[in-house]
């Protein structure tokens, strides 16, 4: 019973830090169309920058939405300045449906070595904010600590404002129709270039929440070559797929699932299986239900 | 005459590396041989990519599949040499077709992101099962050169003469394959999947055959690439090979193979660049250990921007334009 609870834990625990990447993920192939392999290099960054703010306030809770901001900024700064030329440039030729890949993929490795440049290859290593031991009930512990219970709080309350954003503001308004169809909300006067970036902004902030929690959640540590974030980008990505890549609902939902999944192949058979059984789940999901538990059809040509 | 004959024109390329290795370094045989492992393994990408209009930023993930075929039919059965290359890429192969299979059905971002997992998360495979030998990975020993070579005949040479055997003759064979029936079949499908299926082309038949064939060429790679470095392990295939892989093709231009050497050189020239720079200006670690990343991304990204067709596509066009003005 207790390993069952844990099981819930663990899984919802991943889960939401999964969900803020594939929100990110979402938000961006949304306003661009493009999927951001570069996610996980931004999320990094704003770790890193993070880990910053950390020893200069002294306190996470203060480092955590500054870094938030910074990672808006770097993520607004790179639609302006290069996925604005690409989609501009844009070719109608056989390389068309590349192109945005590969710069994203560049970008990735561009800031991973700037971060090299900047702070080292070396570890740094952030300190957890509060208490990583389990809460104790009688004589079990089980595996929900100060630490992850604050962590989940933080992500609910940030995806409850994202809804709100989205659904009840005139912004929010903006970056659906935008999504929805690009020259239909330029002609009902949206300024879909600036919606667009601002797209990318909240991606960001969210990347680096997702970066930052990940981290004070886990080891502390992270290196420029994090094998942590790449995974975090993996399992961003594969739930956004689950979740259909259209809808913010899908994407929470999504990770969740995926974390629910790989805390139990986690726990009840082997941690080294964890991986390809994520996989497969991304391959069955797109072979069978290639648009998502949420979206339609017609949405997934694009 | 070169133009028509291409045959003689890729025995004398091979006849002139042949005396070219003999006037050498061992480190520049040794990047030689480099060299023509990833021009095998970019080959493959722009055969995917270029011809049948596919994404595959996961192809470490098909080499490391060759390289551990190879490397375990060598300890296992003792296979001859030639032999654990043809089982390497059957094995890549057939993982290319089971990949493709998938694939044929996903497009553009969907297949992009499946292979990128799958080449995250390949080295995990590699550490469950014990026998790939965790970290440490496989011994591959192709054995010393022949003695009937002469006994200052150095094992790197050997390296080179193999492997650059084995790119002339991919890279000739691909060339044919492009300009049959399969490669008009695969641009087709590349240029419009409705209209090739509407000429009566299979486009899924099409796309799962160009991955398996892609897959075969990428096999081979990563058996060369064991070769030279005598091991295969998770280490050797990281997420950064199939990266610059993926970066060699766009450099080269991924609508042509007439490119295929300028992604290959560069690759193996970038290290060496920055080794210089390092050793003149007695620059730190950090400048060591990012500025090859950074060179190599930055060049991705000032390559998609301005010539997102490649250097050889590109200057094709532009002299066609001249002609036609």
């Amino acid at each position: 019973m207790v390993q069952f609870i844990n099981m819930l834990l663990i899984g919802i625990g991943a889960g939401s830090i999964y969900a803020l990447m594939a929100i990110a993920m979402v938000l961006v192939w949304r306003s661009t169309r493009v999927i951001n392999f570069a996610q996980a290099g931004m999320a990094l960054l704003s770790t890193y920058i993070g880990f910053e703010l950390v020893q200069k306030t002294g306190n996470f809770w203060i480092a955590l939405p500054l870094a938030m901001l910074l990672g808006a900024l770097v993520s607004a700064l790179i639609e302006i300045l290069l996925i604005r030329t690409l989609i501009k440039h844009s070719t109608s030729g056989p390389v068309a449906g590349i192109v945005p890949i590969i710069a994203t993929l560049g970008l990735l490795g561009f800031i991973r070595a700037t971060i090299g440049f900047i702070w080292g290859n070396q570890d740094i290593q952030i300190q957890p904010p509060l208490s990583k031991v389990g809460f104790k009930f009688g004589t079990e512990t089980i595996a929900l600590s100060p630490m992850n219970l604050l962590v989940l709080l933080t992500v609910i309350a940030m995806v409850l404002i994202l809804g709100f954003i989205f659904q009840k503001t005139s912004l929010g308004l903006s970056l659906r129709a935008s999504a929805y169809s690009p020259e239909i909300a330029q002609l009902a006067g949206i300024r879909v270039g600036a919606i667009r970036t601002i797209g990318w902004a909240i991606a960001g902030a969210a990347g680096a929440a997702a970066g930052l929690l990940q981290t004070v959640n886990g080891t502390g540590a992270v290196s420029p070559d994090s094998l942590e974030f790449s995974l975090l980008l993996t399992f961003g990505f594969i739930a956004a797929v689950i979740g259909g890549l259209e809808s913010l609902p899908g994407a929470v939902l999504g990770a969740v699932v995926l974390g629910l999944v790989l805390a139990i192949v986690q726990i009840y058979i082997s941690g080294t299986l964890v991986f390809i059984v994520a996989f497969a789940l991304l391959l069955i999901v797109l072979l069978v239900r290639p648009q998502g538990f949420i979206g339609s059809k017609a949405g997934r040509r694009a | 005459m070169l133009k028509k004959h291409p045959l003689i024109a890729f025995t004398l390329f091979g006849f002139a590396l042949f005396l070219l290795s003999n006037r050498v370094d061992e480190l520049r045989v040794f990047q030689g041989a480099s060299v023509a492992v990833y021009v095998i393994a970019i080959a493959s990408i722009i055969l995917l990519t270029g011809y049948s209009g596919q994404v595959s930023l996961g192809h470490g993930a098909l080499l490391a599949i060759g390289g551990y075929a190879a490397a375990l039919s060598r300890n296992h059965w003792g296979a001859p040499v030639w032999l654990t290359f043809v089982i390497a890429v059957l094995a890549a192969a057939l993982g290319g077709y089971l990949l493709g299979l998938a694939a044929a059905r996903l497009s553009g971002p969907y297949l992009a992101g499946t292979t990128l997992a799958l080449a995250i998360g390949l080295p995990s495979i590699a550490n469950r099962f014990s026998i790939f030998g965790g970290e440490q990975g496989l011994l591959y020993d192709i054995g010393m050169p022949p003695a009937s070579l002469g006994a200052d005949f150095t094992q790197y040479k050997w390296y080179f003469w193999i492997a650059s055997l084995a790119a002339l003759i991919s890279i000739y064979w691909l060339r044919n394959v492009m300009n049959s029936r399969y490669g008009r079949n695969w641009r087709a499908v590349r240029g419009n999947d409705v209209a090739a299926e509407l000429a009566g082309i299979n486009v899924g038949r099409n796309k799962v055959l160009a991955f398996t064939v892609s897959a075969g060429l990428a096999g081979l790679a990563g058996a060369l690439l064991a070769m030279t470095i005598s091991t295969v392990s998770p280490g050797a295939f990281p997420l950064a090979l199939s990266f610059s892989l993926a970066t060699g093709a766009v450099l080269s231009g991924v609508t042509t193979l007439g490119g295929v050497m300028i992604g290959a050189v560069t690759l193996v020239a970038i290290p060496e660049i920055v080794d210089s720079v390092v050793s003149r200006f007695e620059s730190s670690e950090s400048v060591a250990n990012n500025l090859p990343g950074l060179l190599v991304s930055m060049l991705l990204i000032l390559t998609v921007l301005f010539v997102p067709n490649g250097p050889v596509e590109q200057l094709r066009t532009r002299r066609e334009h001249r002609a036609n003005k």
